[in-house]
């Protein structure tokens, strides 16, 4: 099952390698990482989207807290929660069909053209992953890609639940 | 504030951490910490033969007093060299604390002389790291690595010091911290009381219970509520390898150590049991077998400080987080003695049932007139050290043999590398009991294997007059393995006999120690004999055991606890 798991952290350098650390000398899959410091610049909050039975998640959730840098691991996908996903993705428009059609796509995903060019648009977008799995595949529908970079899920918990150092 | 160099720092927040020995081995990214040693007296020095043997000796120094070992290496190599010992500490959950020499800052990445990230080469196998970027930073980062080390489960920590760093040309304000606090790291260290309730009344409910004591049990001096407990509860208490000692092996209620190569009454008392207590143990699959047929019939209630080591391979029914002494003592508190008597007249049939199983006397083994046998060897050691010696091992089946013969009474007495399972652990193991208890009998059991993975430190032996004993059970072969090829592939020795053995006597001799020969079962009670007699010599025992001697009882693969071979021929 796949699972979104919260980890806030000491923004020390390091840090994210003993998390890496723990997926790989574990063999725990890791689907996705997203990372950034957080509105106190000495904490970094990951979201880790990973997949496996309740009893590996659970193992997963336990060996990251155990890392001392570790302040504190919860499982977005145990309640309500938002998650988003950001992708670029940089399409070819040769002809004035395909311009127009990336551009009839683009605003039914709401997503927004970001950088055009003659011979390409590049295409910003942020949803579920399921949406932007629906993206690309309708544009490769329509165009061809030339490449594309996501970032990761990054995730909240709805409602009054939140991850914080206190 | 007091000014001083970061070689200096190093020195004295070594010191006000309450650092007496470092074991070590000096190279050019520390020679100003080598510097800072040679002006002072506080911290004393062991100089080794090889770094990996620096760590096992901090390790042994920990494991017999509970107190952090401590390790001095340079960068690259120096620090390699400890990566064994740091994984054995890191297995047993010992605290360690091993500073090693970086080159200098600006060098770092570079593939500079000796550069090894050493942060990184040693992230799976510590419990946490230090890449000190400041000499300010250097009381902190010390402080620091002793409390991890020392608190919550115990590991080793690693404080990598960059040549350009501890330099003592420059100086800076050393302050060391009155307290450390650390928001992202406060372990657990009592037991939920609704948890404890739990626990309680389900132990007073059994009818056919068992303690299952393990390593935790020793790194929290939790002996003697342990045997409160099992008094009280008048419980079958059995062992892991590493709990050996924390219920004493003499008591009735002993049953014996569990697992691969335990007991038929420890494994049989698990496999029956209605309820278990796994105090500071982690079901370990050296203990358990298969998993899929562990004690069926078990309420498992599982008291650990680590979470991460809860329902990690086996599901667990009550689960404890906290120090095995204070969760032990909240039990007792709960206990009322008045539910005592009911509970004591429930576990009577169980212990005639126990007693049964006792009486295959499954470590019964035939002596043989012209050869010795290793367990007899034991018996002696046992014998002649009035079961009251610190008793460090290697890895094999003297390993076992040294489990099973050798009853250890307390706690502390038996060091060995249970976990990662690391030849050439022994010798310096004894070593660094032998530091830490100068007055104490450390003694080795090891064998013509194990004893060539670390036989170069009978020189740090002879520096600084260590007088430990080795009993060497000489097979001429490496005898776990051979059992296997015995046992699995048809009598296939491959590569587990050693030609060309050394003269140990010799050897011995030549490091200026005294080596004794034992050939013969007639000769080997008078040569323990004179061996202890030594009391300020190190001795070398190289015994000639029966090469063909398996290890039993042993588990049967895929199995559950108790299916067992009991000896060559005969099963459960």
């Amino acid at each position: 099952m796949r699972r979104i798991i919260s980890v806030l952290m000491e923004n020390e350098p390091g840090a994210l390698s003993r998390i890496v650390g723990v997926f790989s000398q574990r063999a725990y899959n890791v689907d996705s990482l997203c990372v950034a410091a957080t509105d106190d610049p000495s904490l970094s909050r990951l979201t880790i989207v990973s997949h496996g039975n309740d009893k590996v998640i659970e193992q997963i959730t336990k060996q990251v807290n155990k890392l001392i840098d570790v302040l504190k691991v919860s499982d977005l996908t145990e309640g309500t929660h938002i998650e988003r996903e950001l992708m670029l993705i940089k399409v070819a428009t040769k002809t004035e069909l395909t311009r127009s059609e990336v551009k009839r796509t683009v605003d039914i995903f709401r997503a927004q053209i970001v950088d055009v060019n003659a011979k390409n648009y590049t295409i910003q977008i942020t949803g579920t992953s399921d949406k932007l799995d629906a993206f690309s595949a309708t544009m490769a529908e329509h165009t061809e890609i030339i490449e594309s970079s996501r970032t990761g899920v990054c995730g909240l918990a709805r409602g009054e639940k939140a991850l914080r150092a206190q | 504030m007091e000014m001083m160099s970061g070689a200096a720092m190093v020195v004295r927040a070594l010191k006000d951490s309450g650092v007496k020995h470092v074991f070590g081995y000096p190279g050019g990214a520390v020679l100003d910490i080598y510097d800072a040693l040679y002006a002072q007296d506080s911290v004393e020095h062991v100089l080794v033969r090889h770094e990996q043997a620096a760590a096992h000796m901090a390790d042994g120094y920990a494991r017999s007093t509970g107190q952090t070992g401590t390790v001095l290496v340079t960068s690259g190599p120096g620090a390699t060299n400890t990566i064994t010992g740091i994984a054995t500490a890191y297995m047993d959950s010992i605290p360690m604390v091993v500073l090693s020499g970086q080159v200098p800052s600006k060098h770092i990445g570079e593939d500079a002389f000796q550069e090894t990230d050493m942060v990184g080469c040693s992230r799976p196998i510590v419990k946490h790291s230090f890449l000190v970027k400041r000499a300010v930073d250097i009381p902190m980062a010390i402080a620091k690595a002793y409390y991890i080390a020392n608190t919550g489960r115990p590991g080793p920590v690693v404080v990598d010091l960059p040549k350009d760093i501890v330099n003592i040309q420059e100086e800076h304000p050393y302050e060391y911290p009155d307290e450390i606090k650390m928001r992202s790291y406060n372990p657990t260290l009592k037991g939920h009381s609704k948890q404890i309730k739990k626990a309680v009344r389900t132990l007073l409910e059994a009818k056919r219970p068992v303690l299952y004591v393990g390593g935790g049990s020793i790194a929290s001096d939790a002996s003697e509520v342990i045997t409160e407990l099992a008094e009280k509860l008048k419980s079958p208490v059995t062992s892991t390898l590493m709990g050996l000692g924390a219920f004493s092996s003499v008591h009735e209620q002993f049953v014996g150590m569990l697992g691969m190569h335990g007991t038929l009454e420890a494994n049989k008392t698990m496999h029956n049991a209605d309820c278990i207590l796994a105090l500071g143990a982690r079901f370990d699959d050296r203990v358990t077998n298969n998993v899929e047929k562990f004690c069926p019939h078990a309420t498992i209630i599982h008291v650990d400080i680590d979470p991460a080591s809860i329902s990690k391979t086996v599901a667990v029914h009550i689960p404890v987080v906290g120090s095995v002494k204070n969760v032990v003592e909240q039990l007792l508190n709960v206990i009322e003695d008045s539910d005592l008597a009911e509970q004591n007249e429930k576990v009577s049939d169980w212990w005639e049932q126990i007693n049964q199983w006792r009486s295959r006397k499954c470590l019964e083994y035939k002596k043989d007139p012209e050869q010795i046998k290793p367990q007899e060897v034991i018996e002696s050691l046992y014998k002649h050290t009035q079961g009251d010696a610190y008793i460090s091992s290697d890895v094999g089946q003297h390993q076992m043999f040294a489990a099973l013969y050798y009853p250890f009474a307390k706690p502390r007495r038996w060091i060995n590398s249970g976990g990662l399972g690391t030849m050439g652990f022994g010798l310096p193991a004894a070593m660094g009991v032998q530091m830490a208890n100068p007055d104490a009998v450390s003694a080795v059991v090891t064998g013509d294997g194990s004893i060539q993975m670390n036989i170069q430190e009978l020189s740090t032996c002879l520096q600084y007059n260590l007088p430990v004993k080795i009993i060497s059970l000489n097979n001429r072969a490496l005898g776990m393995v051979r059992q296997w090829q015995d046992m699995i592939y048809k009598g296939r020795h491959s590569h587990s006999y050693m030609d060309s053995m050394p003269d140990f006597v010799k050897l011995a001799e030549a490091y200026g120690h005294v080596g004794i020969k034992v050939n013969h079962p007639s000769e080997l009670d008078d040569a323990m004999a004179r061996c202890f007699a030594e009391k300020d010599r190190l001795v070398f025992m190289d015994i000639a055991i029966d090469q063909n001697e398996h290890v039993y009882p042993m588990q049967i693969k895929f199995g559950a606890m108790d299916d067992m071979r009991l000896s060559k021929t005969e099963r459960t």
